[in-house]
């Protein structure tokens, strides 16, 4: 179901608590099974819970709790913009309107070419860096200028 | 331009990409606090009577004096007792752990090891939130280097004194960082807070034994013990011990960090932080992160930065973010954001809070597109009301104070809405 | 104890113990949602905010620990505004259509609201509309209604000892649900629906059938396992609509299975007789009691006149009353036979002769929640016996060390400490090793008679683990499920059983399997022992195979349908086909005219008085709640017609109560008749030799009765599945078979066609195949050789 090297890479996470506490693992095992699947499949959070020996909809709960487990296939890229205060005040709101200008969709949309989903997100942690979106969760992109995002699509677009 | 001792980010040079390595920070004279602490075996009671001198305060919002905290922790306690690091940063406008993680991910190591230390804990956790997914690839690299180095592992420097710790990280919610919930979600649940009794010194993670500290908190301790805690009171004020890293962000020119003695006065942060945005005015100030009550403009030029200062002026220091807002601000737009930050951030739960932060967000959100009636004011204040001081957690008190003090401060714009159906600004 | 005041009144509340706690006990009541008596406390509606003295704000009374001197006021006006807040709250998403809402009229939501509300809304946005779920054929759900208390998520969890439902999403999106539309199968899901406070939750069966108001509520007690859960049955118009818990700590506590819940549908089947009907030449006919009775006797007497009264059986489930279980008795030993049986699935009575009293639970029902180790032999604990699984789940928590001796290895949803899973020819073996193990480490004397086997048998590992819970941890007991009790070599075990007991001071009994498995041997409803011996359950069904003599050509069968409530369902069939003379005194028409040559439709348990003890020997008498379907009447009074026509003396009863009077004189008696030792009894070793492979056929939770079979709700369930043979991979290998192939199982001359599926939890060489279930009656007995061949 998981890859050898995803499954490793759980292991390691499941190694961080004590023997019987397996079920702490299941935030990094969901974040490992989504950068290898994309998304959280309903099949793929079977495999977790069994895995980690929990009931799936334990699981389930988890994965529909926090915001940055995708729940049904997304673009290629996921791009979230904050929008949060601190971010407004010094433009985030820009941003998330020049991307939606450029990729001609809204929040919670995806690109006709399956590339691009945009999504609004909260409080990142990076506000003195405003405007700041994420790619995929895990890339972090501040201080964003209209000419930042072009540059970026297009990385992203190749 | 004023310089001031700092203790959290003395020598740090951020603009060095190996600057956070262990060889750097030991050449800070990093950890020699925990060396100290090992090899004159100070008694685990005196670490703690040290930070209790210092006035050190919870650095996560609450403002907590932290020596009193690790105090309440069980000593007799057969079994295992954990210390966990909330790095969960998310409160708007509050950055400033995942500077120190990813600028000076040691200290924060140290500290957390001389508070294991003091508190007889073998595991300490720290939870990093999700989105900062760099700073969490950057500890996993100090913790690392921390343990080959054997500052972590078991017998630490030849001691027996053995301590190991692991990073943790969210994926997307903010209510993670009140600290019940925090727990919950390293147990592989949901993040819903507890209700509190029992607290966490008696039934924390896996229900045992734990003491919950801000990063910043727990980086501020390896100086104490290397200078004294006296030394660290003197850098601020009575009560308000130390230097407080405070996270400026909005309309000024330099948005950043900017470590400063407790008691410094707001304009002198101010003019650190470059000043306001385009020579404009100041309208408003929300001193503490977003859950803060707001204050205007004026009353925070008179004010100083420090938890007693900021309470008597009527907000609070909370997490040290300062949201800074200038005469164009629309204050109902502003409202109506963070309003819906509460709504989308609440963990559902308990009643007042689920059904209570929807209500606000609504009405705001009616009040901004025209659609206010001037009754909604009081309503939105008594609803306000009903929610705070009634839920598990302070999120519906996160919830409710920004709308309160928003009405209070800035009624007559919210009114001009309801009449005028547009913006005053 | 801590000493509090509220609203102005003192009480003393254990350390620990919460306000909730507190004012329960002054009978003080404080709205709630989410706090429940059996739950852990979540404290998340909030609604029991009261005001504590010197706090700054209102806290939850469910979940605030009670301090020395702390004052509560209830009523406050901190208290109530504080009430009236959440109240609000919990009513802007909420639907205020009570007329249409199921849950109407019984709703905690609406009788707080009524109090609470305030006149009009102040809420003017729109409301949230919840998407319903499917949580199949017993729980109906209507998710707007959802007041997000977890009641249902944490009885889960807590009591079902399985987590079906979560609560996923977060804030206003929140939502209860199962993971991706599983359906809730726990078979203690229905209490779910009590659980909720509001009309989120309901049944699906009873779902607008009714408004509370209209049905009337009368008490019961349920005839499916030995518990004897207490039952509020809802009637309405003369039928039953639905059956709810009736609190008795010391039983149900305040729950149910879903089998007591639901099994109500099949009391109103369309199999239910409503006319007596008699085969004369060849044909069936309708026809009225005087008839039918006077056929039935004539029958009776005719067999008697050719064959002798030593021809005449009697064959009755132990689900009736022991009234009605008294009176056959009384009349087929007037008639001068001493054949009569209630054990209709035990296949191993050797025990009879030495039985020194009523086989009974061996400790009250209450007793196992204080249990430090248990050894549960030969049961399929959660399907047969729901309650007493909860319980020892419950006692798991607080320490109990659970010990498990089966054939089959299903989850108990609880911490096993130490199991031995083993096929059903082994079990005597694994027994001795206990028995040797306690015996090693006591250093005991062995008794004379089983010396053979404690010789021939080496203490396991297990064996010497169990050995030593018992041993030390105090209070222990063994119990034998149903699977020991029907098993060929249950005397065997039981001895082994008796002896582990002795020796470890544990007490030890049978989970009694239906209810009156108790009260059929206090009602006599057992073959008479001491001189004139008569014929056994297993002798008068033929399946005895050490017997040579024929079985009856005179049969009266009370509420047992052959082919579903015999060990060897093929050979129960035949031996009734073969006879000459059959009376099937029954509520329903099943397969009654295949063998039968009169059918006397009786009342079911909601339509006639009667009285059931349980297997812990608790007296529970009950009144009919509505009145005979059509023509069916009490068993008791057409056993009472019976008797006067046969002309026999003593069956002129004018009420129930008589007959019980007759039975038990006085209810303190029956304790010093309950008894599970036996005299002596020289067991012999099993012969393990035997590689062929074994049945392992257990009665499916929801084929046990008759009126269970006929509950269609529960007949949808996954309990209810079509059987497979289940084998492990081990075995499937050997027969190159594949999971989801069609097989062929046999046994002495039938045989079924199945599909096998794979359990590694099965002891090697065993087939597990149902019994009672209408796809595999054409099998034997319930264990012993089967053969299965790919098709
Ligand atoms: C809704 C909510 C969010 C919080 N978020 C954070 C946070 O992001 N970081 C943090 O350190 N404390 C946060 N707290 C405070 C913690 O609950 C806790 O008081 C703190 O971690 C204790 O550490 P300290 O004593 O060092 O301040 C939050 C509290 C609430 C109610
Ligand atoms: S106040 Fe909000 S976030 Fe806190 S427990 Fe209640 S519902 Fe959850
Ligand atoms: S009953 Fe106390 S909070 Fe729900």
């Amino acid at each position: 179901m998981l890859s050898p090297e995803s499954l490793k890479k759980i292991d390691h996470e499941i190694a961080k608590y004590p023997i019987d506490k397996k079920q702490s693992a299941v935030m990094s095992a969901l974040a490992i099974a989504q950068d290898e699947k994309g998304w959280l499949a309903n099949e793929t959070m079977n495999f977790v819970a069994k895995y980690l020996g929990m009931p799936p909809i334990a699981v389930y709960e988890v994965a529909t709790f926090y915001n940055m487990y995708n729940l049904e296939p997304l673009g290629e890229y996921k791009i979230t913009v904050c929008t949060n205060l601190p971010c407004a005040l010094s433009g985030g709101n820009d941003v998330a309107n020049y991307v939606k200008k450029k990729l001609s969709i809204g929040f919670n949309q995806t690109t006709a070419d399956g590339k691009f989903t945009l999504k609004e997100g909260e409080c990142m942690g990076a506000c003195g860096d405003a405007p700041v979106l994420l790619v995929n969760n895990k890339r972090m992109c501040s201080f964003m200028t209209n000419d930042m995002i072009d540059q970026l699509l297009e990385e992203l677009s190749k | 331009m004023t310089q001031f001792t700092q203790t959290l980010l003395a020598g740090v040079d951020s603009s060095d990409a190996e600057n956070w390595q262990l060889k750097n920070y030991a050449r800070r004279s990093g950890y020699s606090a925990i060396r100290k602490i090992l090899s004159n075996k100070i008694s685990p009671d005196s670490v703690i009577e040290e930070v209790k001198k210092s006035a050190l305060r919870g650095r996560g919002g609450a403002g907590f004096p932290t020596g009193l905290k690790w105090s309440f922790m069980p000593k007799q306690y057969e079994g295992d007792k954990y210390i966990v690091c909330n790095s969960d940063e998310g409160e708007p406008g509050t950055f400033k752990d995942r500077d120190i993680m990813r600028h000076n991910p040691h200290i924060l190591i140290e500290g957390m090891i001389i508070a294991a230390y003091a508190m007889g804990v073998k595991v300490g956790y720290n939870y990093i939130h999700g989105e900062i997914w760099d700073t969490y690839e950057r500890m996993e690299e100090a913790v690392e280097e921390a343990r080959a180095a054997g500052y972590l592992g078991n017998n630490i420097l030849g001691s027996n004194f053995s301590f190991n710790l692991y990073n943790h990280h969210g994926y997307g919610a903010y209510i993670c960082g009140e600290e019940t919930a925090l727990l919950e979600s390293i147990e592989g649940k949901k993040g819903q807070p507890r209700f509190k009794p029992p607290f966490p010194a008696n039934y924390g993670l896996y229900g045992k034994p734990t003491t919950i500290n801000n990063t910043e908190t727990f980086a501020s301790v390896p100086w104490i013990i290397l200078n004294g805690g006296e030394q660290y009171l003197k850098l601020g004020k009575p009560n308000n011990g130390g230097t407080k890293l405070f996270s400026v962000s909005g309309h000024v020119n330099k948005p950043g960090n900017y470590e400063i003695p407790m008691g410094t006065p707001f304009a002198t942060l101010l003019e650190m932080a470059g000043g306001m945005r385009g020579g404009k005015k100041l309208k408003a100030c929300i001193p503490g992160g977003s859950s803060m009550p707001v204050l205007p403009g004026e009353i925070m030029m008179q004010t100083d930065m420090d938890y007693d200062s900021i309470a008597k002026a009527g907000s609070m220091l909370g997490s040290g973010a300062v949201i800074i807002m200038d005469e164009t601000t629309c204050m109902v737009k502003a409202l109506e954001r963070l309003s819906y930050f509460y709504f989308e951030e609440s963990c559902g739960q308990c009643t007042p809070c689920r059904e209570g932060t929807g209500w606000l967000y609504r009405i705001v959100n009616r009040i901004e597109h025209g659609k206010g009636l001037m009754e909604d004011l009081d309503l939105l204040d008594n609803i306000a009301d009903n929610i705070q001081g009634r839920t598990i957690c302070a999120l519906g008190d996160a919830a409710a104070m920004p709308v309160r003090a928003m009405i209070q401060h800035f009624r007559n714009e919210f009114i001009y809405h309801i009449e005028h159906k547009k913006c005053m600004v | 104890m801590i000493n509090i005041e509220i609203d102005g009144q003192q009480v003393s509340v254990p350390k620990g113990g919460t306000v909730m706690d507190g004012a329960k006990e002054l009978g003080i009541y404080i709205p709630h949602f989410c706090y429940h008596k059996k739950l852990s406390i979540a404290a998340n509606c909030r609604m029991c905010l009261v005001q504590v003295e010197k706090a700054p704000k209102p806290l939850p009374a469910c979940a605030t620990p009670v301090m020395e001197g702390m004052k509560v006021f209830t009523r406050s006006d901190q208290a109530i505004t504080a009430q009236k807040g959440v109240m609000e709250f919990l009513l802007i998403n909420h639907p205020l259509d009570c007329p249409i809402c199921d849950q109407g009229g019984e709703c905690q939501l609406q009788d707080l609201a009524v109090g609470y509300g305030a006149g009009q809304s102040r809420y003017t946005e729109a409301k949230r509309v919840v998407v319903n779920k499917n949580f199949g054929p017993l729980i109906s759900t209507d998710m707007t209604r959802c007041i997000h208390c977890t009641r249902c998520v944490r009885f889960g969890q807590e009591i079902a000892g399985i987590m079906e439902l979560g609560m996923a999403g977060r804030g206003e999106h929140a939502e209860i649900l199962s993971f991706v539309g599983n359906s809730v199968d726990s078979e203690l899901s229905g209490n779910m629906i009590d659980l909720c406070p509001v009309g989120a939750l309901v049944s699906k069966p009873f779902r607008y059938s009714a408004r509370t108001w209209e049905l009337s509520r009368r008490k019961s007690i349920s005839p499916h396992c030995g518990l004897g859960s207490n039952l509020v049955v809802q009637v309405k118009h003369n039928r039953v609509m639905r059956v709810l818990p009736r609190e008795n700590e010391a039983i149900n506590e305040c729950w149910l299975s879903d089998k007591d819940r639901f099994s109500y549908e099949g009391l109103n089947s369309e199999d239910r007789l409503t006319k007596p009907m008699i085969k004369r030449d060849s044909q069936w006919q309708e026809c009225d009691w005087q008839d039918a009775l006077e056929f039935a006797v004539h029958g009776i007497k005719t067999v008697k006149e050719k064959y002798g009264a030593g021809k005449i059986g009697a064959l009755t489930s132990p689900h009736s009353t022991i009234e009605e279980l008294y009176l056959l008795q009384k009349l087929i030993r007037a008639l001068g036979s001493e054949n009569i049986d209630h054990r209709l699935r035990q296949s191993d009575f050797r025990l009879d002769s030495q039985l020194q009293g009523i086989p009974w639970l061996g400790t009250s029902i209450a007793a196992i929640s204080e249990l430090k180790s248990v050894l549960i032999v030969g049961s399929t604990l959660r399907k047969d016996h729901p309650l007493i699984a909860q319980r020892i789940r419950q006692a798991v928590k607080r320490g109990l060390q659970l010990n498990i001796v089966n054939p089959i290895g299903d989850d108990l949803l609880t911490d096993v400490t130490n199991e031995v899973i083993v096929a059903p020819n082994a079990l005597v073996t694994t027994m001795a090793e206990i028995l040797k193990a306690v015996t090693v480490i006591k250093n005991l004397q062995v008794a004379d008679e089983l010396k053979e086997v404690i010789s021939a048998v080496k203490v396991t590992d297990i064996a010497h683990k169990i050995a030593t819970s018992l041993l030390q941890e105090n209070p222990a007991a063994i119990y034998l499920g149903n699977m020991a009790q029907h098993h060929p070599d249950y005397t065997d075990i039981l001895v082994l059983v008796q002896h582990i007991a002795e020796a470890a001071e544990a007490q030890f009994g049978m989970l009694g399997e239906a209810a009156n498995s108790l009260g059929a041997y206090l009602a006599g409803a057992v073959p008479g022992q001491v001189e004139s011996a008569g014929l056994n359950a297993a002798q008068m069904l033929g399946n005895d195979l050490k017997r040579t003599s024929a079985p009856c050509q005179g049969y009266i069968l009370m509420n047992m349908e052959p082919e579903y409530d015999s060990h060897n369902s093929q050979q129960a069939l035949k031996v009734l086909k073969d006879a000459e003379f059959v009376i099937s005194m029954s509520s329903y028409k099943g397969t009654a005219s295949t063998y039968a040559d009169v059918i006397l439709p009786i009342a079911p348990f909601t339509e006639t008085s009667g009285t059931y003890i349980n297997t812990e020997g608790r007296v529970q008498s009950f009144n009919g709640v509505v009145s005979p379907l059509g023509e069916t009447r009490p068993a008791w009074k057409v056993l009472r017609v019976l008797g006067n026509l046969l002309e026999f003396n003593g069956f002129d009863y004018e009420a129930s109560e008589q007959v019980r009077a007759e039975i038990i004189p006085e209810e303190k008696d029956i304790n010093g008749r309950l008894n599970n030792k036996l005299k002596s009894f020289v067991i012999s070793v099993t012969d393990q030799s035997n590689t062929n492979l074994q049945r392992i056929g257990e009665v499916p939770i929801y084929q046990s009765d008759p009126i269970v079979r006929r509950a269609e709700s529960l007949q949808v369930t996954s309990d209810a599945a079509t059987p497979r043979a289940w084998m492990c991979s081990a075995l499937l290998d050997k027969l190159n078979i594949s999971a989801g192939d069609k097989v062929k199982v046999k046994q002495d001359q039938g045989e079924a066609r199945l599909y096998a599926a794979c359990d590694d939890r099965l002891p090697p060489d065993c087939v597990r195949v149902v019994s009672a279930h209408s796809d595999t009656i054409a099998l034997g007995a319930m264990f012993g050789e089967i053969l299965v061949e790919k098709l």
